[in-house]
């Protein structure tokens, strides 16, 4: 198990370090100067030299891409802008402040956003498609399945705005969603986070719903099920602890993927509810031009996914005992 | 009927299993009757789809009650079986009757490990400790002649080989000393040693508990071997019964010779070709009128009229003995005697 972790936490960060690369790369080959935007409008060409080179974008590409790379390890200074101490993932043009710090702003926004709402679609998805698995072809197997699909085919946007405006504006039964760190009010934190929760889970419920019920109808139908029955097991058993054993992995697969998506942010979500989150920022970051911001944001999200990916691995291994980790 | 006054530890009486699907109702068994005393071994044959496998996940009540229609009698030691309760089904279960599965590895569960699987079974029925319960998985592997048991009790089914699995597998099974054992073709994905000695292994065994055996398969080598009687099924119907003796050889319907005739001889002429039986087993949605085997029978012509066509024979069993044919046991002696010459050989 170490001996694996070990090796996947290398290869992530090999990962990460193409990502970053690509990113620097695909930035500079779009013909927007950052110096020009930061400097404003009555900026001579000697005030724009000294932006440049405060921005550390007067060096070729290689050159910047290495002074980034090692302002990760031992920090950066940028002029009359300040310093940025290491690990420094950049300055931003457009914020004026370090990378690394707007990033840890926004994040527990977006943790809870993306924590919240999993633990809702997972609840719901998985409950529902292990009734309809049970009640195979009755009224509770249609229900779900007409659900799922309507869930499936609504858009955040359409019912994010539906929804606010009845359970919020009309009714009152819901905060109007805001966000409050937990350590300062976990009350506030839920309520003001309750409405999004439950329209990203919207999405999310129906895909979990569909796979758990599929997954467990198969398995149901194994021999090895059928053994635990002929064994005298009670059905509650055999359901738990064989069949949704043999379940679990796909779903799991399909939920770390998921949570490492929404890591990186969910933005429509993060819009459709004025949430200021990472997804948010990524927009904006890339509206501006502002490169450090969006390679930060940029690895975030794919560090998010790798390393969901690895635990995905781990867990995968601890359900089924024939993977074997290396 | 047998004509002992004592009730049989098993007894069957028109059993009928009828399926609904989607295209019609599917008779996988259609009016079945057989005994079993204890200590006796009941071979079952037929061809997929005779209905072997079908009555006996019956027997357990492990049909999807949902879809399927049952009609008829199941007695286990004077215990109605088809109306019993689920909650008494799951006590019977593995404890009193139990049953091996072709496909062990298919079969085992493979997130646990096998001493978890034997050891379960155990718990639920007996409610001992958990430790108790690893104590008898271990003895259960050694007795069913696993090597090394308080080892390979932790190993799970995909770290065991074929031949160990479905040892692994009797080894869950009996470890309640069931007094029925159904056995679904227990031997037929392993090679010959291994085969013989699982079979061995079970005969030593029901003779050390006197459990009554249920051995389906379709390879009359192995009937041979092991069993008492033999029942041959077509179409969900059973069409020959008989001592194994009897019916291997002197058989008095013209399926059994046919099983028979397709079977190597390995003791007569080498370049004797087998003569399989013409055409493919019977749509049990739609079978054939009259005597369901009728359309692949190579004596149809000689009973007079068309009467295999359009009724069904019936079944006479005197002393355990019988087969549903409308053939007179004359025509039979004449027509079947080639396969009888073959005998002598």
């Amino acid at each position: 198990m170490l001996r694996f972790l070990v090796r996947r936490v290398i290869g992530a960060l090999v990962i990460l370090l193409i990502i970053s690369a690509v990113t620097f790369w695909l930035f500079y080959a779009i013909p927007r100067d950052p110096a020009q935007m930061s400097c404003g409008k009555n900026c001579t060409p000697d005030m724009l030299a000294q932006v440049r080179h405060n921005l550390g974008i007067d060096h070729p590409v290689p050159v910047q891409y290495w002074y980034w790379v090692k302002g990760i390890f031992v920090g950066r200074s940028y002029g009359d802008f300040g310093n940025c101490n290491a690990p420094c993932l950049g300055y931003s043009f457009a914020n004026r402040e370090p990378v690394l710090g707007t990033i840890m702003d926004r994040l527990p926004t977006t943790l809870s956003l993306a924590f919240g709402s999993a633990i809702v679609f997972l609840i719901l998805g998985v409950g529902a498609g292990m009734i309809a698995a049970v009640k195979q072809g009755k009224w509770q197997d249609k229900l779900a399945s007409s659900a799922s699909l309507l869930g499936s085919s609504l858009q955040i946007y359409f019912v994010g705005y539906i929804a606010m405006y009845f359970l919020v504006a009309k009714l009152d039964i819901l905060d109007n969603p805001s966000y409050t760190p937990i350590t300062e009010d976990p009350g506030a934190w839920a309520s003001g986070l309750l409405l999004p929760w439950l329209v990203l889970a919207i999405i999310f419920t129906a895909n979990y719903t569909r796979m758990s019920r599929s997954q467990l109808v198969e398995q149901l139908s194994e021999d090895y099920v059928r053994t635990a029955r002929a064994k005298g097991l009670s059905s509650r058993n055999v359901f738990f602890r064989f069949a949704w054993r043999g379940a679990m992995g796909p779903i799991v697969t399909v939920f770390g993927i998921d949570l490492g998506t929404l890591i990186g942010g969910a933005i429509i979500t993060e819009y459709t509810f004025s949430l200021q989150g990472v997804g948010r920022l990524a927009v904006d970051a890339v509206d501006k031009s502002d490169l450090p911001m969006v390679l930060g944001v940029t690895l975030l999200s794919a560090g998010a996914i790798v390393l969901f990916n690895i635990v995905v691995d781990a867990v995968y291994a601890l359900i089924d005992p024939r993977i074997r980790l290396a | 009927m047998t004509s002992t006054d004592q009730q049989p530890f098993l007894s069957i009486r028109d059993l009928k299993v009828h399926f609904s699907t989607e295209d019609g109702i599917v008779k996988a068994v259609d009016g079945l009757s057989f005994d079993l005393a204890k200590g006796q071994t009941l071979g079952i044959v037929g061809e997929s789809g005779s209905g072997k496998s079908v009555t006996n996940l019956t027997i357990l009540g492990l049909h999807d009650r949902d879809r399927t229609a049952i009609d008829g009698e199941i007695l286990l030691d004077g215990q109605e079986l088809l109306n019993a309760s689920e909650k008494e089904l799951e006590r019977l279960r593995g404890n009193k009757m139990s049953m091996i599965f072709q496909d062990a590895l298919a079969s085992l569960s493979p997130y646990h490990t096998i001493g978890t699987q034997i050891g379960e079974t155990y718990r639920k029925h007996t409610g001992v400790s958990k430790a108790e319960a690893r104590k008898r998985a271990i003895e259960m592997l050694r007795r069913v002649g696993i090597p090394q048991p308080d080892m390979r009790v932790d190993d799970y089914p995909h770290q065991f080989s074929g031949g160990m699995r479905q040892r692994a597998m009797i080894a869950m099974a009996l470890v309640c000393d069931p007094e029925l054992l159904i056995a679904d073709e227990p031997t037929t994905a392993l090679d010959v040693t291994v085969q013989a000695q699982i079979m061995d292994l079970l005969k030593d065994l029901q003779q050390e508990f006197g459990t009554a055996i249920i051995f389906i398969t379709h390879d009359l080598g192995v009937i041979a071997d092991i069993a008492d009687d033999v029942l041959v099924m077509y179409g969900g119907r059973c069409v020959e019964r008989g001592t194994k003796r009897e019916v291997l050889t002197s058989p008095q319907h013209p399926y059994t010779l046919g099983l028979l005739n397709s079977m190597p001889d390995l003791h007569g002429p080498v370049d004797v070709e087998l003569s399989p039986i013409p055409g493919s087993p019977p749509s049990l949605l739609n079978p054939p009128s009259g005597c369901r085997f009728h359309p692949r029978c190579a004596f149809a012509d000689k009973v007079a009229g068309n009467l295999c066509s359009t009724e069904r024979p019936m079944l006479e069993i005197v002393a355990g003995r019988g087969s549903a044919c409308h053939l007179t046991a004359d025509q039979k002696r004449e027509l079947f005697a080639h396969y009888a010459e073959l005998q002598r050989h």
